[in-house]
């Protein structure tokens, strides 16, 4: 076996969340990368749909943006930004959302916007909503691909620029939210799941080579441990060739 | 009837200082010789609409055009932050720059009323994030006849929008295909509207699936080959990927960003 990055190991992770024939709301990044290796791997019927408006984008090369010519080229359907949130996001046409984080908390709330109290005055300006809030409230379920840092898993996010599972078990229902929310978080040392009662993060998988201190020491609070806590099956020979001719190909 | 005019007339006559002003192209046929027009022309204390301001928007803000940026998401995409942004929301430099913010879908939603000639508009979006409290124009709004609790955002109605698009004929009629992102909504929402072109022909070709914006919809028509790099023209150019990383650390410094300015566009 080769041997492989975290970051490798994340991307790989995450693109066997996706099952053939789901429908993937994508963004650009980490998210694009996993569902474009699951699309070449075990998942070749993958509808990547993209917030530009290309539905049943093929592209041969990763896009640098969300609105790479490429996509559009191969895509099924080219449609208006407005469709693309009014009539196949906001109805629960699409199956999983794939989303980074800024920072996320331990109900799986994801900031996006601002680092700091202070609103008007942040220690930092992130670029925003974009199109992460509706995602995060409409597609079936949602998946997180973030790096895990205590600066990235703090205890309560600054912002909630989109919406996990907010205070806890019930709160998705309390808001008339349809989807179920973030269901999986793949980060470079392993995996988080939601507890089946209380919706906290809770740590289903360690990747190879990973420590539980060392989660413990990147994980801003106090992180559970579901029962039977597994180890990641390593990236195959195949993933990893696919995933890093990708990336090689960057546009 | 569009009036085909050049880039420097149409922006002389249609952008003036305070204007509210949505320069739109989702990555693709994004206005940027525009934009740089507007710098050139030293317009001042703009409110400047875009769901996805980007390097030019950065520019136009590093510039001192800004007052206030209505926004979704800002950054360089695929890339990293947009500095010039960040400098004037932290720092107030080179001026102040008020923020208001939306998802994408609100911002589609307000271009789409604006459009419609409707008040405001409905989605299911923003609940349970802190958007609504930060940001005056996202109200709940209940259904009359479910009793749903969704969310209401205004129409947006710029003084002037502005974007690019491939071709048109000599009465302002416009063709433009590929990601068409906000193109018809925003100028269907703006009391004013300039459209610049990469060509401007005799007869247009049938092309099925293109979208057409009639001339008599439209305010003014410059053909500015070029005008949206280094975003890209489907059929015409390529997104210039490198220039998006380059700009970056041009940004990124005062002292380097004012070079810039000084030799690139003024």
């Amino acid at each position: 076996m080769s041997s492989h990055s975290p970051g490798e190991m994340m991307t790989v992770a995450a693109s066997r969340a996706l099952s053939d024939g789901d429908r993937c709301f994508v963004g650009i990044g980490k998210p694009s990368t996993a569902a474009n290796l699951a699309r070449r791997t075990h998942a070749p019927g993958l509808v990547l749909v993209y917030e530009s408006g290309t539905i049943g984008a093929k592209p041969d090369r990763l896009p640098l943006s969300i609105g790479d010519g490429v996509l559009a080229e191969t895509a099924d359907a080219v449609v208006s930004v407005p469709e693309i949130f009014n009539y196949w996001l906001q109805p629960g046409r699409i199956d999983v959302g794939f989303l980074g984080a800024a920072q996320l908390d331990r109900f799986a709330n994801i900031n996006t916007t601002v680092i700091g109290d202070d609103y008007a005055n942040p220690a930092v300006r992130l670029p925003g909503a974009g199109g992460a809030p509706e995602i995060a409230a409409s597609c079936r379920e949602v998946i997180v691909i973030v790096p895990h840092s205590r600066r990235t898993f703090v205890p309560r996010v600054d912002f909630v620029t989109s919406f996990g599972f907010g205070a806890g078990a019930g709160d998705r229902e309390r808001h008339g939210l349809r989807g179920r929310g973030p269901q999986l978080v793949v980060t470079d040392l392993g995996m988080l799941a939601p507890d089946p009662e209380t919706c906290e993060l809770t740590l289903t998988h360690l990747h190879p080579g990973v420590t539980l201190d060392e989660v413990h020491a990147a994980t801003g609070w106090d992180l559970r441990v579901a029962p039977g806590l597994r180890t990641t099956e390593a990236p195959t020979d195949t993933e990893l060739s696919v995933l890093r001719a990708l990336e090689g190909q960057e546009g | 009837m569009a009036e085909i005019t050049t880039l420097a007339e149409a922006v002389a006559r249609l952008v003036h200082d305070g204007d509210t002003v949505a320069l739109e192209g989702f990555t693709h046929l994004i206005p940027v010789a525009a934009g740089h027009e507007i710098i050139r022309q030293g317009r001042r204390d703009l409110t400047l609409v875009r769901m996805t301001p980007d390097i030019v928007y950065d520019q136009l803000i590093g510039a001192g055009c800004a007052r206030k940026l209505v926004f979704s998401w800002a950054g360089n995409p695929g890339v990293g932050s947009l500095h010039r942004f960040r400098d004037a929301a932290q720092h107030g430099w080179p001026v102040p720059l008020e923020i208001e913010e939306h998802s994408h879908a609100g911002m589609a939603n307000r271009y789409a009323a604006g459009a419609a000639g409707l008040p405001f508009a409905v989605l299911r979006g923003y609940t349970g994030t802190d958007l609504p409290g930060r940001t005056a124009t996202i109200a709940p709004i209940t259904c009359p006849f479910t009793g749903e609790v969704l969310t209401a955002v205004p129409a947006l109605n710029p003084d002037v929008a502005i974007v690019h698009a491939q071709r048109a004929d000599r009465h302002g009629n416009v063709q433009l295909w590929g990601i068409t992102g906000v193109h018809k909504e925003v100028v269907l929402a703006s009391r004013t509207s300039l459209v610049t072109v990469e060509e401007i022909v005799d007869e247009l070709a049938p092309r099925p699936g293109a979208i057409v914006l009639p001339g008599w919809a439209i305010t003014c028509v410059a053909e500015v080959p070029g005008g949206a790099r280094p975003s890209y023209a489907m059929g015409y150019y390529e997104r210039d990927n490198a220039y998006y990383r380059s700009w970056d650390a041009i940004s990124r410094d005062r002292d380097a960003f004012t070079t810039w300015l000084r030799t690139e566009v003024r």
